[in-house]
């Protein structure tokens, strides 16, 4: 690090890691539902059409399946795509690729076939675009061997984990909260790769441990912080990956501060929140001092009026007063 | 809400105690460690503390009353600041006794905890997390158990703070020894002499119990104390009566730190499977004249000097004498060391305190014909032997644990 | 120290008292003045040392450890404690 650092936003550093890969590796290219002439519809890929042309950033039609298969046969012909999906939601279309393709031909080929796409979408709720287009199904994906899934919630991630992705002989879905492209902060200029796999402690405590990833990062550090005033030392953990899991992180969390909540903007039925607190049970029972806690959407259509998106969702006073009760406060 | 006190258990093989003072009132404040009541038992008088900071409530048994391990013995209130109910919801204190309590007077003389009485319905605050009654499970969390397993507590003697009573990693870390415990407050030898009778049938039973249960085996060592004596001598020789120390500090002391390397000697036996102890509490026996012996706790004997363990002995002798153990003097000793002074025998063969799995044992030490580099020199010699747990050690280490006591005492300077 | 003035028999009282403040349980006890206390009265070494940790307190009379076994009974502590008096 050279201690300089630049003001940036989630999506530049976002937009920043795919130029780098185009630059690094002439065998990267960009596709998606328009990311060339109209910039993705976050406005993520602003400018590389005009920069690398239309061989590089590809404008697909919009068909899910079509564009997300043909990047799993470019991938796995030698070349290292990055595709783009406008939203989960619309990932399902192109569950059939993912599922049965890339997550599989590894394994059915007999190692023959490697499988190094990328896939990248926007995922979560908070912009009132209702229930179609808000929802977080990365625990599905979670669900699935010969996946890697991870969340990049802050700039560092977002600008570091696509080049250790495109490097990754598997399929990598990188899922990007909606809510986190507007965020700002500070970022070293000279920002490289990070590991795609291991949780980070991104604040230190002792009385609980607050496990969360993506979009809900930081209502959960706003919640600790939040705790700290009633003098409660919360560990804020980051599981930046969720498949696969970093067991070793949460369980050595679990075993200092014995008391856990997961904040997981997923519906609690079925919820990546459901596979962590299983395995602390599995892992770490006799650590536990109270129930583990979770703070997960409600199990509705994530709604359109922005009163009712709010409330659908995990917000900072739920997480303290879930961190409180394992507190017994 | 509105808790009781129970009686605790003292040791595995205390069924009952009797009451023979409460030292709060109620209305009291109470924190967490203070005395709250002397009661008799097999091992004497003990003065029993609390878990949680409280207010002393009413008294559920009278002076005199001998209840079971588990009973009632009284309320404790909530210490927060809201003692005092502000409005229209709360009863006084004394009234909120459910229909479960006992009328004033009634003695609870055979009824070790009151489940299956009445349904209460009276109105509580917050919802219960379930309608179960509390009834023979003892709620505590997954981290309160396994470290009240590991201290020999046992849960039915705690009154849970955590939600719908459950027992929490605080309260078994408050009802867990303190190593730093002030010494206790002197006390006037007003207590209760221990039954003597009682207390032979405890450690009868206990005996017993080692002898049927525990296959024992037996090694002795006989070492030179020479350096050591003169050490001492020469210590004690600067300073006056008050400061000087005992060699069976000395013992203790070479025992707590031997044990360091030799864990398998530091701990319990829980139904044929070896827990190890995570401190060195060393039992420390200490006869009674007339007859019975207590071996109650050195809390941490290897992380205190020599002057900060003859204090401990001290206070326990005295307490010993005096009445006044505390409970958890008594059931926390991970290991027992029997030394019998300058008026005893050449060795003593030690029988294991349940659930423990070792005791050391120290002969008198005299002077004996002893070879040095070739030469026979009168040199003053003691036998220190092991009686260990065969099921979780084997002779071969405590051979080495025994020799390695050898050498700490080689060097007494360093303990 | 007005010790000097204690006549021997006082010094035996004192020595009694002390004798049952470090050992209560033998308060009730006649002890005879030349009962041997380690055997007659099993005074273990803690007792002997609070013992002469007392008196030394009460007199301010220096006991040795090799003076111990010169403390064996009341009687021969009220001796031994009478000599160091009038000889401080």
């Amino acid at each position: 690090m050279s201690g300089e650092a630049i003001q940036t936003t989630y999506r530049e550093a976002v937009r920043a890691a795919i130029r780098e890969a185009l630059d690094r590796d002439e065998r990267v290219f960009l596709m998606g539902e328009d990311v060339g002439r109209y910039g993705g519809c976050y406005a993520v890929t602003k400018g590389l059409y005009d920069d690398y042309g239309p061989e590089r950033i590809r404008d697909t039609p919009l068909s899910e399946c079509g564009f997300t298969g043909a990047g799993i046969g470019a991938a796995v012909g030698g070349m290292r795509p990055i595709v783009e999906i406008m939203t989960v939601n619309f990932s399902l279309l192109a569950l059939d690729q993912i599922l049965n393709n890339a997550a599989t031909l590894r394994h059915m080929s007999g190692g023959q076939l490697k499988v190094p796409v990328v896939i990248r979408m926007a995922t979560g709720a908070g912009k009132q675009l209702a229930a179609q287009h808000s929802h977080s199904l990365e625990a599905w994906y979670a669900h699935v061997p010969g996946l890697k899934v991870a969340a990049p919630a802050t700039l560092e991630d977002a600008r570091g984990m696509l080049w250790t992705a495109l490097e990754d002989p598997d399929p990598v879905i990188l899922f990007e909260h909606v809510m986190l492209y507007n965020r700002t902060g500070e970022l070293a200029a000279d920002a490289d790769a990070v590991p795609l796999t291991g949780a980070a402690v991104r604040r230190d405590g002792t009385d609980v441990s607050l496990i969360t990833y993506g979009g809900c990062l930081f209502k959960t550090l706003e919640a600790a912080e939040q705790l700290a005033a009633d003098d409660i030392a919360a560990e804020v953990i980051d599981l930046r990956s969720l498949r696969p899991l970093d067991d070793a992180t949460i369980m050595a969390s679990v075993a200092k501060t014995h008391r856990a909540v997961i904040i997981d903007e997923g519906w609690r039925s079925g919820s990546l929140a459901a596979e962590v607190s299983a395995r602390i049970m599995e892992q770490a029972f006799w650590e536990l001092d109270a129930p583990v806690g979770r703070v997960c959407s409600a199990e509705v259509p994530i709604p359109y009026p922005r009163h009712l998106e709010h409330a659908a969702l995990p917000q900072v006073p739920a997480i303290v007063a879930a961190a409180k009760a394992t507190l017994g406060r | 809400m509105t808790q009781v006190f129970r009686m605790p258990s003292l040791g595995a093989d205390m069924e009952a105690g009797t009451l023979i003072e409460w030292t709060r009132q109620p209305g009291e404040r109470l924190a967490r460690g203070d005395t709250i009541a002397v009661i008799e038992t097999q091992k004497g008088a003990i003065e029993v503390e609390v878990f949680q900071d409280a207010v002393m409530g009413r008294p559920l048994i009278g002076i005199g009353d001998k209840v079971p391990v588990g009973a009632p013995m009284a309320e404790l209130e909530p210490a927060g600041p809201t003692v005092q109910a502000s409005g229209t919801t709360a009863a006084p204190p004394s009234e909120r006794q459910g229909p479960s309590g006992p009328a004033a007077g009634d003695k609870l003389k055979d009824h070790p905890a009151q489940s299956g009485s009445q349904p209460e319905p009276p109105a509580k605050s917050p919802p219960p997390p379930d309608a179960t009654p509390a009834a023979t499970h003892q709620r505590a969390s997954p981290a309160a158990r396994r470290l009240a397993a590991q201290q020999g507590i046992d849960l039915a003697t705690l009154i849970g703070s955590g939600p719908g009573g459950a027992v929490i990693l605080a309260d078994i870390q408050a009802a867990s020894p303190q190593p730093e415990t002030a010494p206790a407050p002197a006390r006037q030898p007003t207590h209760a002499r221990p039954d003597l009778a009682a207390m032979r049938e405890a450690i009868a039973a206990a005996m017993s119990r080692a002898k049927r249960e525990i296959p024992h085996y037996y090694l002795a060592h006989d070492l030179d104390l020479s350096d050591a004596v003169h050490w001492l001598r020469r210590r004690n020789a600067a300073r006056p009566p008050g400061q000087r120390l005992l060699m069976g500090v000395l013992f203790i002391k070479a025992v707590a730190l031997a044990l360091h390397d030799f864990r398998e000697l530091n701990g319990f036996d829980r139904d044929g499977r070896f827990e190890p102890a995570a401190g060195i509490h060393v039992g420390t026996a200490i006869a009674i004249r007339g007859g019975g012996l207590v071996a109650p706790a050195i809390h941490d004997a290897d992380q205190l000097d020599l002057d900060a363990l003859m204090t401990r002995l001290r206070d326990l002798v005295a307490r010993v004498r005096s009445g006044g153990l505390r409970a958890a003097e008594l059931s926390d000793p991970t290991v027992t060391v029997s030394s019998l002074g300058e008026r005893g025998v050449d060795r003593l063969y030690g029988v294991i305190y349940p659930p423990q799995v070792a005791i050391v044992g120290f002969g008198t030490p005299r002077p004996r014909a002893w070879v040095v580099e070739q030469s026979v020199q009168a040199r003053t010699v003691v036998t220190a032997t092991l009686a260990a747990d065969h099921r979780h050690s084997d002779g071969h280490r405590g051979a080495l644990f025994l020799a390695r006591v050898a050498a700490h005492l080689q060097e007494p300077q360093a303990l | 120290m007005t010790s000097n003035s204690l006549s021997r028999e006082a010094l035996q009282a004192i020595a009694l008292e002390a004798l049952t403040q470090v050992a209560p349980d033998l308060a009730e006890e006649t002890i005879p003045p030349d009962a041997d206390l380690r055997e007659a009265y099993d005074l273990d070494s803690m007792d002997l040392l609070n013992w002469i940790n007392a008196l030394h307190k009460r007199l301010g009379v220096d006991i040795p450890e090799q003076d111990y076994p010169r403390l064996a009974s009341l009687g021969a502590a009220a001796d031994y404690l009478h000599r160091a008096t009038r000889a401080g």
